[in-house]
Parts: structure tokens; C-alpha cells; sequence
């Protein structure tokens, strides 16, 4: 069935689907439409799940965390503060192998106060251990929660799953929501054999010596890196079922590509199109929307990149003193490759990125031989 | 006096041998209790304090039952999920046990106490109080009493404001049940666990459970000083039902000079005898406050 949505609710609409078990969240600007609708279709039945409106963020992961160590299946949105202030439970939920989901939508942080879009509040938890999904439309958004709970539950990693503050959250779009029958045949009920059962004597997340710790945080890294062939799976299965998949990065118009800029989030969608714009003036670009961030998928996106001259990366954040964090991040995994890498970053605090200044980026790259310095500030007075 | 129970004895023990506490440790004995009126449909809630190691280090565990380590600050907010996922699976008659000091309690989880509280959640919630930061070694809390010496209240600097009054700010969540309980008064202490799960909605009780390392004092003398507590008035036993009906539920044959609770513990020894006589007013006038309360 199709309907109008805002991102917010494709959010909501993909939990119910999923069938979340356990929702608790605290309210923040611009998550709160996602927990407004689930507490609604909780209320009409919709939804057969606990809602539990709880006093912050932080008391709504722990008990997202709680109620997953028993075996159900929890979901919780957030966004900017709110994610700072779970900062130490993600580690837990990840170090505790737990497959909870949660939303969140890209805020920037204070000070000032800012509500508007930037990604540096989701970077920033990169090292938690938590898989992160960049999605690029409502349907997106919709699609990659149901697909994020099956990949958390195979792989048992936390996932996120991230969208961009009103270019998305508050933006309607139409959006095919999928049979109940069809999602239930995707995503069967949770059966987490290592969850915690009355009558048993077993303890989650006891004091644990140097004897043991290091080994319990490699089958981590190594489930993590396991993360990308099993998404690679949940995609094509669930485009089998819906017609829909969405790969691990995604290349446009990069097969002869002179010039490639990767962007993850909404900003996929303005960059393709001034790579069609540039196609028409004979400028051979491409475009690679990468959608998973964490694990990074360093091998796919070296592949995506390979037809490039040059390499473009668009960033919406800033690890101040560094630059770029996608940058960054390609950099590292690009350090024995010779092609010049344009960082550029944008758009910060919500900051228009308008067509005009991501051609302005294609054609900086394009009249010179190697970017004037590593991080390159757009669309700025200074 | 209080009735002796028996029943206790005859309960299941759902703790093991070879936990990893202090000898005379109060923590101990108190979880003993609970467990013991609580039973084996329980699942056990610890954040950060003594109880994170007294439990024992992976692989094991020294309770019968399932037990979550969580954040030093969530134990509340924890066992709310528990609470959601055993509801979900239909498992409405376990019960779930929140387990956290007074550093948990009184400080860097109230919040979540709080929170926990006012939603009125299918809870009971102990905490077992031994008046500091015993397991980091030996700092302040705020339910540190006046006079104590600590690590951070050394001397020259022993703790200077009233421990905070826990017990009331809790019934003040108009929740269906708060007490005090002793570990001196294992009687009284079972019969409020019991009581407790008689009401649906959020039980809070707040048990004094000695720490011989950090009130310096002798491990063979732990339940003697707990006792003193009681029975100086300087930690009454009472029950608070439903925010609104208070009541005593042991009182001390005779009183007894605050003194002698005191000078029983080494913590005390530097404060003042100025700082003592104000210590037995104020035990004074809580205990006739109280007993104006309970009506």
C-alpha cells in the first residue's frame, strides 16, 4: 500500500512491521514524530509492544539493553544529545551482543542549541560497536529498519539506522508500505538462544578478568566484519520480497567516471543529480552513496571508485582540528592509492547544500591537479 | 518486638557458597534475605557497586537465579526492561529485583529511581545502604552520615551535611510501598519483602547493611553495630504505605544514647563531642517526627 509519509513515520510504520517488542525513548527534536506515531499505534492496537516513556535517553537504552538480555525484541529513536547521553550504554548494547535497533536522526550539537542537519552527532559514536545504515529517502528509511532488525538478530550487533534531520525526518514523501504477511515471512520472531530465562542460574555482564576479556572483543570484530556479507544477504532477500534493495554502497554513472563524490544520507540524492547535469556538459562524474558506515566497507567502495581520476568525499560534519570523518575514514582506506581526495565539508548545523554548490566542488577538483588543502570548507563567509 | 517468622529458614537458598565479599560484609546477608523471600521466579538487577564482585567474575555467579549487570546509573531504568520483555512473554508473576547501593541509589541513579517510581513500575527495588563508595574504596556518597571520616571527607574535612533522607523522598512518589529494613532484623526484613509483593506497582526498600572495611570496625561485629542502629533510634524501622500511611515497625524497648552507635565504629572517632550531641537532637526529633507520622 502506498502512502504519503514523512520520514518519521516510515520510521514508525517499519518497527511496527517489525514487530518490536519493547519501545522506550524520550523525546527530542526531530526524532520525536517516530515514538509519537508507535505510542499511538500502541494505543490502537496496532502495535502489540510495551511503550515506556521514560525520564532520558539514557534510561531508555538501558532498558532497551534490559529487555534484550531477556529476549525481546527492543527499539528505541533518538537523535543529537540524546544519542550523546547513551554514549556509554551503545558500548554496552554492542559489548553485550545485543540486536537492538535504533533510529537516529542527524542533528547537530550545541553549543548553540541547533536542531537543524549535520551527521557529527552519529559519527561520533563510530567506535561504539553498533552498525550504522545511512538512508537516502523514506522509503529508505521504512525498508532499512525491518532489514536492520534481521541483521542485528543474525549478526547480534546493535544496529542504527540514520536519516537526516527535516530533509527527511519532516519531508513527505510516498512510500510503499509493505503486507504485514510478507515482512512476518522476512523477519520471523526472535528466538535469542543466549537470552537470559527465569529458573536459570546465568549472569549477563559479570566482572570479566584480562583472562577473558580480549577474546570476547575479537568475536566482536570478527562478527562485525561478518556484518557486511550478512547485510549484503538481508538486501537481497528483502529485495526478493519487495523489489527493493539498496547494497552496501551504491555507484551512479561511475562506470567511466573521471570524477566520483561519495555522500552518504539524503545528500546521494542532489549530488546524482549534478552528476546528470555534468554528464550533459560533458563532464564524465559519478556518484557512490555509501549507506553502510559501520563496519566500513573499505574493499566495495574501493571497487565503486576505481574507474576515478579524482575522488570527491562530501561531508555534512566535522571532527574539528581533523575535518571530514567520511574523509577521513576513505583516506585511511585509500592510503596506498595515489589518486588525489577532495574533502569537502558543507552544510553544517543544517546549512543549505544547494546543486550549485556541489557542481562548485566537481569543478574545484576539476581545474586543478590535487585539493589545496586536506579539508576544504563550501558555501562559507569566511 | 518482632514476631519471629520461621518461614525464612524453611525458604529456599538461592545463594550460593563462594561469593566474592569482605567477611561480615551486610550486602551479603541482606541479598541472602531477600532472595530467600522473594524466590526462585525472580531475576536479579545489579549495577556498579560491591555486588558487581561479590557476585563472582565470569564464568560464575553465586545466585540461583538470572542475574543482568548493568550501568553504574541504571538500575531503575534496567529492571523497567526486564519488567516490559517478561510482560511481553507473558511471564507477569516474576518478580524483579533491582539491587544497588546507596552510591547507585542516593547519587548517580536517582534519576532513573526516580523516573522508575513515578511510572509506578512492577518493580521492588532494594537498596542495600553501607553509607559510602565501599567497592571504589571508601569515598563519600550522599548517603554518608555526619561525622563520618571517608577517604574524601578525611580528616579535617569529615562529612558536614545530614545523609540524605531517601526513604520519604521515595514514599513521596506516592508508590504503593516503602520501608526501611536492617540486617539486624532479619525477621523484619523478610516479612517487608513479602509485603512488598503483595502490591503491584513499585516497592522500594532501603536496607542498612554494614561495611566492617569502611566503618572500620571488626568483621565479627557487623550485626552488633547494625543492630545499634536500630536500636539508638538512629535508624528506625517503619513502613510507608501507599505515600500516606506511615508505621513503625520496631520499636526499641528502651532508648539507647546515640553514643554508643557511634563509638562502636572507628569512622566516627574524629568527630567532635559537639558534633555528637547534635547527632542524638536530631535522632530525637526524627524519631518523635516519625512516631507523629505512623499516628
Amino acid at each position: 500500500m502506498k502512502k504519503v509519509l514523512m520520514g518519521n513515520f516510515a520510521a514508525s510504520h517499519g518497527v511496527r512491521l517489525s514487530r518490536a517488542q519493547v519501545i522506550s525513548a524520550y523525546p527530542i527534536t526531530p526524532q520525536t514524530h517516530v515514538v509519537e506515531e508507535l505510542s499511538a499505534m500502541v494505543a490502537r492496537g496496532d502495535l502489540e509492544a510495551k511503550f515506556i516513556k521514560v525520564e532520558s535517553e539514557h534510561s531508555a537504552l538501558a532498558c532497551c539493553i534490559a529487555a534484550s538480555v531477556m529476549g525481546a525484541r527492543a527499539f528505541t529513536a533518538t537523535s543529537s544529545h540524546g544519542l550523546l547521553l547513551m554514549h556509554e550504554l551503545l558500548h554496552w548494547a554492542a559489548g553485550g551482543r545485543l540486536p537492538i535497533v535504533m533510529v537516529a536522526v542527524n542533528r547537530a550539537i550545541a553549543p548553540g542549541w541547533n536542531i537543524w542537519n549535520e551527521q557529527t552527532d552519529t559519527l561520533s559514536q563510530r567506535d561504539t560497536g553498533w552498525i550504522q545504515l545511512y538512508c537516502a529517502s523514506n522509503q529508505e528509511i521504512l525498508d532499512t529498519v525491518i532489514q536492520a532488525f534481521r541483521l542485528a538478530e543474525s549478526v547480534k550487533i546493535p544496529v542504527m539506522v540514520i536519516y537526516d534531520a527535516f530533509i527527511l525526518s519532516h519531508t513527505y514523501e510516498p512510500v510503499d508500505i509493505p503486507e504485514q504477511d510478507t515482512i512476518d515471512g522476512f523477519l520471523p520472531p526472535l528466538d535469542n538462544p543466549e537470552a537470559l530465562k527465569v529458573g536459570e542460574a546465568r549472569a549477563f555482564g559479570s566482572v570479566t578478568n584480562p583472562d577473558f576479556h580480549m577474546e570476547f572483543r575479537i568475536k566482536m570484530h570478527n562478527s562485525y566484519r561478518r556484518a557486511m556479507e550478512e547485510f549484503e544477504q538481508v538486501d537481497r532477500d528483502y529485495a526478493a520480497l519487495t523489489g527493493r534493495g539498496y547494497g552496501i554502497v551504491e555507484p551512479y554513472r561511475c562506470d567511466d567516471a573521471d570524477l566520483i563524490m561519495v555522500a552518504a544520507g539524503s545528500l546521494a540524492g542532489p549530488v546524482r543529480m549534478v552528476v546528470d547535469d555534468l554528464r550533459e556538459k560533458g563532464i564524465k562524474a559519478g556518484r557512490v552513496k555509501l549507506k553502510m558506515f559501520r563496519p566500513f566497507p573499505a574493499a566495495q567502495l574501493k571497487e565503486a571508485l576505481k574507474p576515478a581520476k579524482k575522488i570527491l568525499v562530501l561531508d555534512r560534519n566535522l571532527s574539528p582540528g581533523t575535518g571530514g570523518i567520511f574523509a577521513h575514514e576513505i583516506r585511511s582506506a585509500m592510503k596506498d592509492d595515489s589518486r588525489p581526495i577532495w574533502g569537502f565539508v558543507a552544510g553544517l548545523g543544517g546549512r543549505d547544500i544547494t546543486p550549485e554548490l556541489i557542481a562548485s566542488m566537481f569543478f574545484d577538483a576539476l581545474g586543478a591537479e590535487a585539493p589545496v588543502s586536506n579539508t576544504i570548507f563550501k558555501g562559507v563567509r569566511l | 518486638m518482632i514476631e519471629p517468622t520461621y518461614v525464612m529458614e524453611e525458604s529456599e537458598e538461592l545463594l550460593f557458597p563462594g561469593h566474592l565479599a569482605c567477611q561480615g560484609c551486610g550486602a551479603t546477608i541482606a541479598m541472602r534475605y531477600v532472595l530467600k523471600a522473594l524466590g526462585r521466579k525472580t531475576v536479579v538487577v545489579i549495577p556498579a557497586c560491591c555486588w558487581s564482585i561479590i557476585s563472582g567474575l565470569f564464568p560464575s555467579s553465586c545466585l540461583d537465579v538470572p542475574l543482568i549487570h548493568t550501568a553504574f546509573e541504571t538500575a531503575a531504568a534496567a529492571a523497567t526492561g526486564v519488567r516490559a520483555a517478561l510482560d511481553v512473554q507473558g511471564q507477569e508473576d516474576v518478580n524483579v529485583l533491582a539491587w544497588a547501593g546507596d552510591g547507585g541509589t542516593f547519587d548517580i541513579g536517582f534519576q532513573a529511581l526516580s523516573g522508575a517510581a513515578e511510572r509506578n513500575e512492577n518493580i521492588i527495588y532494594c537498596c542495600y545502604d553501607n553509607e559510602a563508595y565501599m567497592n571504589t574504596g571508601i569515598q563519600r556518597s550522599s548517603a554518608t552520615p555526619v561525622g563520618a571520616w571517608t577517604t574524601t571527607t578525611p580528616k579535617g574535612g569529615l562529612e558536614d551535611r545530614p545523609k540524605k533522607d531517601i526513604v520519604p523522598i521515595m514514599a513521596a512518589h506516592r508508590i504503593p510501598y516503602t520501608a526501611t529494613a536492617n540486617v539486624a532484623f532479619p525477621d523484619d526484613l523478610y516479612r517487608k519483602v513479602k509485603k512488598a509483593l503483595s502490591y503491584k506497582g513499585m516497592k522500594f526498600i532501603h536496607i542498612l547493611s554494614p561495611c566492617p572495611t569502611g566503618w572500620r570496625i571488626p568483621s565479627s561485629e557487623s550485626i552488633e553495630v547494625a543492630r545499634l542502629a536500630t536500636l539508638t533510634n538512629l535508624f528506625p524501622l517503619y513502613e510507608v504505605e501507599n505515600g500516606d500511611t506511615w508505621r513503625v515497625t520496631y520499636h526499641p524497648s528502651r532508648k539507647m544514647p546515640v553514643e554508643k552507635y557511634l563509638d562502636a565504629q572507628a569512622r566516627f572517632r574524629l568527630m567532635s563531642g559537639e558534633d555528637r550531641d547534635q547527632i542524638q537532637k536530631n535522632v530525637d526529633k526524627s524519631w518523635q517526627e516519625l512516631l507523629k507520622r505512623s499516628g
